[in-house]
Formats: structure tokens, sequence, C-alpha cells
């Protein structure tokens, strides 16, 4: 990497700070584009609980971006104590380039994810095509919204709770999967470079039939538009993991090892299982997921482990270049 | 003395042309070093699967293509533009002259997000534009669209002062002498403008190229059709591939370079002849 793309993106990532006056110890946490909210109510609790324990006051910054592109900044040189990313490929890049131990998802219990998500569908409301199931995505005429997987995280896990649901369907295999997706993003007449533009995509322009979204991304899009759009969770759908991680590298020149390992261990306490659930993460805590259990319904899910032998196979069959993905797009085939 | 008569009549070349020099060099020449360098960690064999990829090409294609029409539109209706902006006055003369600049102040995202919604299906234009079924957003003439909106102050800007220069008293002198009015446009007011006129177009086009923000929005970004170059770069980029993203910029910038290079030689020919 040249020192120049560093400190551009080092400089990029920095603009986008939401910066909290000096105080005794910051942390800078590197995250992905829809926890802001979350992570602004998190950063409060975590700094009365530190101050209360240690008697210290510790300083919280955020940054949000493409995850992708943060975990680039990092890599680049952008100074994150901790990373709280949109998947775990992301931080085994990080990994990869020398700024944590690859066997960083061993560290914290749940696979190093405290709070996880799912894909659901996100329809008009009175489900006018009546979408319950992900075979109901098969059928013609519809049109389906999601992100492009090459650009956007979120739309990978997408993406593969699509096939992985394909394959749990009753004679599903490897070959029946892949016609069901090819199938569906010939059905995508739009993709969006990131979710968030998905969704302005299907619910300012109203284009589309059906949103595939992460649950809690849906819900911010009910609340922003009241009375016109509805969840539908499908019976199955994939267990989305973000996984956070302490950058072993800089917390060790800066210090700040213990402080940012309370703050990742606290996002596992009841406080933090709290904020996540109100932020429509389900939390792995099973006292807080009783007391939401309105609001996540239950579905049987799959994990990437299970269903694709991790994200790094994942990425190589389905996303890389040349893969299952680019494969849908190949002319002729269309 | 030999050394007096090769002294400039302004002093100061040496301390200039040094600052010149470092200063093209830090902000651009190595920036730009740095692609080559980057791209040429890959194999030959690499790097050449990866531009002639045919999703990279039509992307090429795309790019170069869309950013050409969009500058000739621009090139036409800018000049038209400039013309009653330097030669009529008239009332929010003053307003729309401003307006002109904007697309160079807005940031892309936002004129991308905006032109969107206006040319989405259910949006304004877009609603009675796909009543009579042409589609705009989320097809190739969306991304012209965008690039003519940041290109157009290109082409006015650079005309606006040649035409406010041309004396009114010329054409006057050749109408006097019996010339027609389309004679006038033709022999008098149009050579005087090409050099200024092919900068402008130049400048719109090259703007045009490498346009990313505003274009993902309206693109759709749909793979061998609505796919520009820059897109494929943010792709790459997403799967930690540096080479690969520099391989496709490489030669996005050799393009753009031979192609701005050809448009400086013909408006350097085309100031020769107005010159004499």
């Amino acid at each position: 990497m040249n020192s120049l793309t560093r400190t551009v993106a080092a400089a990029l990532a920095l603009s986008a700070f939401a910066v909290i006056p000096s105080a005794a110890q910051t942390l800078l946490n590197v995250s992905y584009d829809p926890t802001r909210e979350l992570y602004q109510e998190f950063n409060a609790a975590f700094a009365r609980y530190w101050k209360a324990k240690t008697g210290q006051t510790v300083g919280i910054k955020q940054s949000h971006g493409g995850s992708g592109a943060q975990a680039r900044a990092v890599i680049e040189g952008l100074d994150a104590d901790v990373v709280t990313l949109a998947l775990a490929y992301d931080i085994d890049a990080i990994a990869q380039g020398g700024l944590l131990n690859a066997g960083w998802q061993k560290r914290l219990p749940n696979n190093s994810s405290p709070y996880t998500s799912t894909v659901v569908f996100v329809v008009r409301k009175g489900n006018p095509k009546g979408i319950k199931t992900w075979s109901d995505l098969g059928r013609p005429g519809l049109q389906i919204i999601t992100a492009n997987p090459k650009t956007s995280g979120g739309a990978r896990w997408n993406y593969l709770a699509a096939w992985g649901a394909a394959l749990r369907e009753p004679g599903g295999s490897e070959q029946k999967a892949r016609q069901f997706v090819s199938e569906l993003y010939k059905k995508v007449p739009v993709l969006d470079s990131g979710a968030r533009g998905s969704t302005i995509t299907f619910v300012q322009r109203r284009i589309g039939d059906v949103l595939l979204a992460w649950e809690n991304e849906a819900y911010l899009a009910l609340q922003e538009s009241p009375g016109q759009l509805e969840i539908v969770t499908p019976p199955l759908s994939i267990l989305a993991e973000p996984p956070v991680a302490v950058v072993d590298k800089v917390v060790d020149r800066r210090g700040t090892r213990a402080a940012a390992e309370a703050y990742l261990q606290y996002l596992y306490s009841p406080e933090g299982q709290e904020i996540a659930a109100k932020r429509h993460y389900r939390p792995r805590d099973p006292n807080v997921a009783a007391k939401y259990a309105a609001t996540f319904t239950k579905l049987n899910l799959f994990t990437i482990d299970e269903a694709f032998g991790g994200w790094q196979k994942a990425q190589k069959t389905h996303f890389a270049d040349g893969g299952v993905f680019d494969q849908i797009y190949r002319p002729g085939t269309r | 003395m030999t050394h007096a008569a090769r002294r400039r009549v302004l002093p100061g070349f040496g301390l200039t042309m040094g600052i010149t020099v470092l200063y093209l060099s830090l902000v651009v020449l190595i920036p730009l070093a740095t692609l080559p360098a980057t791209a040429f960690t890959m194999s030959w064999e690499a790097f050449r699967a990866t531009i002639s990829d045919p999703r990279v090409v039509a992307s090429y294609k795309l790019s170069l293509g869309a950013a050409f029409v969009a500058a000739a539109i621009n090139a036409v209706f800018g000049s038209l533009v400039a013309w009653t902006l330097a030669r009529y006055s008239f009332p929010g003369r003053r307003i729309v002259d401003a307006l002109i600049d904007l697309p160079f102040a807005l940031p892309t995202a936002v004129a991308g997000i905006v032109l969107t919604t206006l040319y989405a299906p259910s949006g304004w234009l877009g609603a009675p534009l796909a009543r009579h079924g042409i589609d705009v957003a989320f097809t190739r003439t969306g991304i012209i669209v965008a690039l003519v909106f940041i290109g157009l102050p290109f082409v006015v800007r650079t005309l606006q002062p040649v035409i406010e220069e041309l004396d009114p008293d010329v054409e006057e002198a050749a109408t006097s002498l019996g010339a027609r009015r389309m004679a006038v446009l033709w022999h008098v007011v149009l050579p005087n403008l090409l050099p200024a006129w092919l900068t402008g177009f130049a400048l719109a086009f090259a703007r045009a190229i490498g346009e990313y923000g505003s274009v993902v929005f309206i693109s759709g970004n749909m793979p061998m059709r609505t796919e520009i170059a820059p897109l494929l770069i943010m792709t790459k980029l997403e799967q930690y591939d540096y080479a690969g993203a520099t391989a496709i910029a490489l030669v996005m910038l050799l393009l753009s370079f031979a192609l701005l290079l050809a448009i400086n030689g013909l408006q350097a020919w085309t100031r020769r002849r107005v010159t004499g």
C-alpha cells in the first residue's frame, strides 16, 4: 500500500468523526453506516459505566462509512482502537494487514458478534403481492430491490440469505440455489451501491415490490414512512453477525487496551444488549431477548459458517471477480 | 553581452519555474506515478485479463461514450448560454450567471440524488416521460443527464470571457460590407470562438470521464449496461484488490490523456489558423 492512499483514506475517515471534547482517554470506534445511533447511545452508557468502575473519563469518537471502506481506512493507518463492522470478511482483511491476530473472532463470545440481525422483506402496505417466503420471490413479474453485493457488505448478506434459503428448501441443491439467485437478480431493476441507496430507491422512488433488508434497517424504513410499508419475516433466513474486534497494534501503541476490551465486553452486558435491542438489533442475552420478543419475529436462522463454510469461502465462491454473482450478468445469460 | 541578451524582461524565471515543477510534481505527477507503480505489482497476464474483461471493456465504452455525448450536448447548449449571458442584458441576468457555477459547488452525490428523484419513474419529470415510454433514471440516458449537469459550467465559463472580448463592431463591419448573417457567424464569429470552445469541450469531457458521485445514484449500476468504469474501480477496492483497481484506473488515465492530447492538438491547429 502506498502512503498516499493511506493519508487520503485517513483524512476522509477523519472527516466523518463526531468529535467529543478532550478527555483523559479517547477511543476510536470505526464502524459501518447504520450503527451511528446505536453507538451514540452506547458510548454515553459505556462512559458512565467506565467512570463509575475506574474513575477514568473516557471519550469515544465514532466514524461511520461503508464497511469495506472503513476497513481499508484502518488498514491504511486510521488509528481505530476498536472496529465494529458489517461482516467478518472486512475484519479478516484488517487481520491480514497485520493489525490484529488471525484468531480475533474467537476472543469474544458468539463469534465476536454481540448483536445480530437477519434479512427480512419490506413490502408495500397490505402486502399486495402476497409475499411470504423466499420461494415467493421466484414468481414472475416481481421487482426486487437489493444493493450490489460487490460494493455493499450488507447486500452480501442478502444474497447469501437467498442462496441459503433456496438450499434448504425441500429438494434444494446447489444447482437449484444458483438458479433461484440468478432469477432473483434478474428481477432487480437497480443495483444501488449501498444498502441505504436501495432503501431510498424502494421507499422514496417507489420502485419495486419487495426490498431485501436487514431487520434493523427495515424498522428504520418503517419509522420514516409510517403507514406505507410492512415487514414480512420469512420462515427461514440468515443470521447476520456483524462482528467487533479490538485492533491489537493500535491499542498496544496507544495504551488503550484495557478500555477498548472493556468497551466491547460491555456490549454483551444487559445495558449494552438493551441499547442494541432498542435499535432493532437482535440481542444475544436471553433475558433481553425475551423482553423484546414482540419486536423480533421468531424464525429459523442459519449461519454463514453452516451454509457456506465461512466468509472467506463465501467471498471467494460468490463475490470475487468471475464468481457466481458475476456469472449471473455474463453476456448471453440475460 | 550574450548573458544579458538572454535575460527575460520580467525577473524571477528561475524561482517561478522551480515552484511550478515542484508544485506540479507534488499535486499531479507523484500521485499519478503511484498508479503504474501499484498496477505493475501484478503480472502482465493478470493485468491484461483485468483490463480486457468484457465487463470492464463495457464500462470503458460507457464512460467514454457518455462523457463524449454529454460534452457534445454542453458544447452546443453551453455556447448558447454563454452567448446569451455575454451579449444580452435582461432582468435576472446576474442570478442566471451565478446559477451556472452551482454544479461546481454542489457535492456531486447531492446532484446525483436530486437528479434521480426528479427523473425516477415516480419523479416530477420522470413520470410524464415514463408515460411516453422514455426512461431516464437507471438507464444510460440518466448517466448522460448527470454528466451534462456537472459539465455545463466548464463550457460556459470558458466561452463567456472570449465572447465578451469579441468586438461587435467587427460583426457590424462585416454586415455593412454585405455579409449575410450566416456568413458573419461562420466566417467571423465561429473561428474566433473555436479554440475556447474546444477547451470547454475538453474540460467538460475530462470531468465527465472520471465522474463517480453523481452517476452511481442515477445509473442503476447494472453490469454490462450501466456500470461506469469508476464503479468497477470501487468494486475492486471493496475486494481489497488494489492492483486490479489501479489497472482499470491506469487504462482510463491513458485513454483520457490520449484524447485530451488530441483535443489540445486540434485546438492549437485551429488557433494557428485563426491568428494566421
